[in-house]
């Protein structure tokens, strides 16, 4: 019998390595699986890369982990300069990697669909194509953008099944989808249960395949 | 007479009644998103924002917020009926691959080559803040540029080429400031409309690019 169910969070968190890369779901306040993040802070993973939308405000989840150093290189598309990831990048104690937001999302639906590089545009008239590979296509200026996979993604769900079937609350759903996709090893937290064969096929967001662990953590 | 310079509201309300029915509009930060509040809802003008929403409604009520819904400002919005979500990589795929038939940004300057410069304002800015600027720029069918016509100094915004770093090239349309609306043409900025009380005069002297009264040369 198929149960990606995780009872405590130990073992949702368990063998992430140090060194991994880690991708982070969430938009704003909305999708972030807050509870994995302090979960990842008790597990202890150190030198993390973190892919995320962005560096965080002060007072957010991510502000943590950053504030315990464990965190090596931020990938991200943009960093407040009032924020602790944008404190730590002016004193040079942070690695910080601007990507362009579509392009982040692009460079992990291709790691997660086996699409090995692609062009696009995005930034390729910008100083973020300084010293980096462009060719022009169809009479445009285009980047060469490489796939972004994650050693670990850490998803917020709204529902879960025991096969890991996924489904989002509105604008929660965001970066989650792709993230899963894009990592070795999906770890889902889901504000709800249901029984196999609850969740519709139509309702199904993220197929169940793409994630290894559910843990439960109610709202 | 009086030149009577427009505010945020204004400028925003100038650039609304521009946008025609069943265009699909993702509206950037700051003044731009102030344009969904002058398209009144019968108008059907359907709102994409990037975090994965498709027809974005007004404000909720105080005693009505769904905390899973917000816009790319990350404020409260409600969903208007019919509209959908979709994940990160396919919102984008919206911007980049064309869909979106109008684009309206704010920006530091902008060129009458078409250049948008709205992302940092020096090359060695240590901290960037690229956000989706650069993906609704490249992508979208038009993008038009909401901003004050000068800097709070008085320094030109409008120029003959930009100074900051460029967020992209030649894409920008139209320019919507307190005091005109300027279209890029091949040949530079021509003025549509004028503030009451500005003159061409006045409006060249805020401007460091030529401005133009004719489409063609």
């Amino acid at each position: 019998m198929i149960d990606k169910f995780v009872h405590c969070m130990a073992d949702a968190m368990a063998d992430i390595a140090d060194g991994s890369t880690v991708l982070l779901g969430g938009f704003g306040d909305v999708g972030i699986p807050t509870a994995l993040l302090d979960g990842l802070i008790e597990q202890g993973a150190r030198d993390l890369t973190i892919v995320v939308v962005a560096g965080g405000r002060d007072g957010s989840a991510i502000e943590r982990l950053l504030s315990l150093g464990r965190v090596r290189k931020l990938i991200c598309s943009f960093v407040r300069p009032a924020s602790l990831a944008g404190r730590l990048l002016q004193r040079g104690d942070l690695e910080v990697e601007v990507v362009p937001q579509g392009t982040m999302a692009e460079r992990m639906r291709a790691a997660g669909a086996g699409i090995t590089g692609f062009y696009t545009p995005t930034g390729a008239d910008t100083l973020l194509a300084e010293g980096r590979e462009t060719r022009e296509i169809g009479g445009k200026l285009c980047l060469l953008e490489y796939p972004l996979p994650g050693d670990v993604a850490l998803i917020e769900a709204w529902s879960a099944d025991r096969w890991g079937n996924l489904t989002y609350r509105d604008s929660a759903r965001n970066f989650n989808p792709v993230m899963a996709m894009a990592a070795q090893l999906s770890i889902a937290m889901t504000r709800n249960v249901v029984p196999l064969g609850e969740l519709t096929p139509e309702t199904i967001v993220t197929p169940g395949i793409f994630v290894d662990r559910v843990l439960h953590v109610p709202l | 007479m009086e030149v009577s310079p427009l505010d945020r509201n204004g400028m925003a309300a100038w650039c609304a009644r521009d946008i025609p029915e069943g265009w699909l509009v993702n509206l950037g930060i700051g003044i731009p998103t102030l344009v969904a509040d002058f398209v009144p809802p019968e108008h059907e003008v359907i709102f994409h924002a990037e975090n994965g929403v498709i027809g974005v409604g007004p404000a909720p009520a105080p005693d009505a917020v769904n905390p899973f819904l917000i816009n790319a400002s990350t404020t409260h919005v409600t969903l208007r009926t019919g509209g959908s979500y979709m994940h990160h990589a396919d919102s984008f795929a919206i911007a980049r691959g064309g869909h979106l038939d109008l684009c309206v940004l704010g920006a530091f300057e902008v060129a009458e080559n078409g250049d948008i410069a709205n992302w940092a304002r020096s090359a060695d800015e240590p901290v960037k803040q690229v956000g989706g600027a650069m993906d609704l720029a490249i992508g979208a069918q038009r993008l038009w540029v909401v901003m004050e016509h000068t800097t709070k100094e008085g320094e030109a915004r409008i120029r003959q080429r930009c100074t900051y770093p460029l967020t992209a090239k030649g894409v920008v349309k139209r320019v919507y400031t307190n005091l005109a609306v300027l279209d890029v043409a091949p040949h530079g900025f021509v003025v549509r409309d004028m503030v009451r009380g500005m003159t061409l005069e006045a409006l060249q002297a805020r401007t460091e690019a030529k401005l133009h009264t004719e489409f063609s040369r």
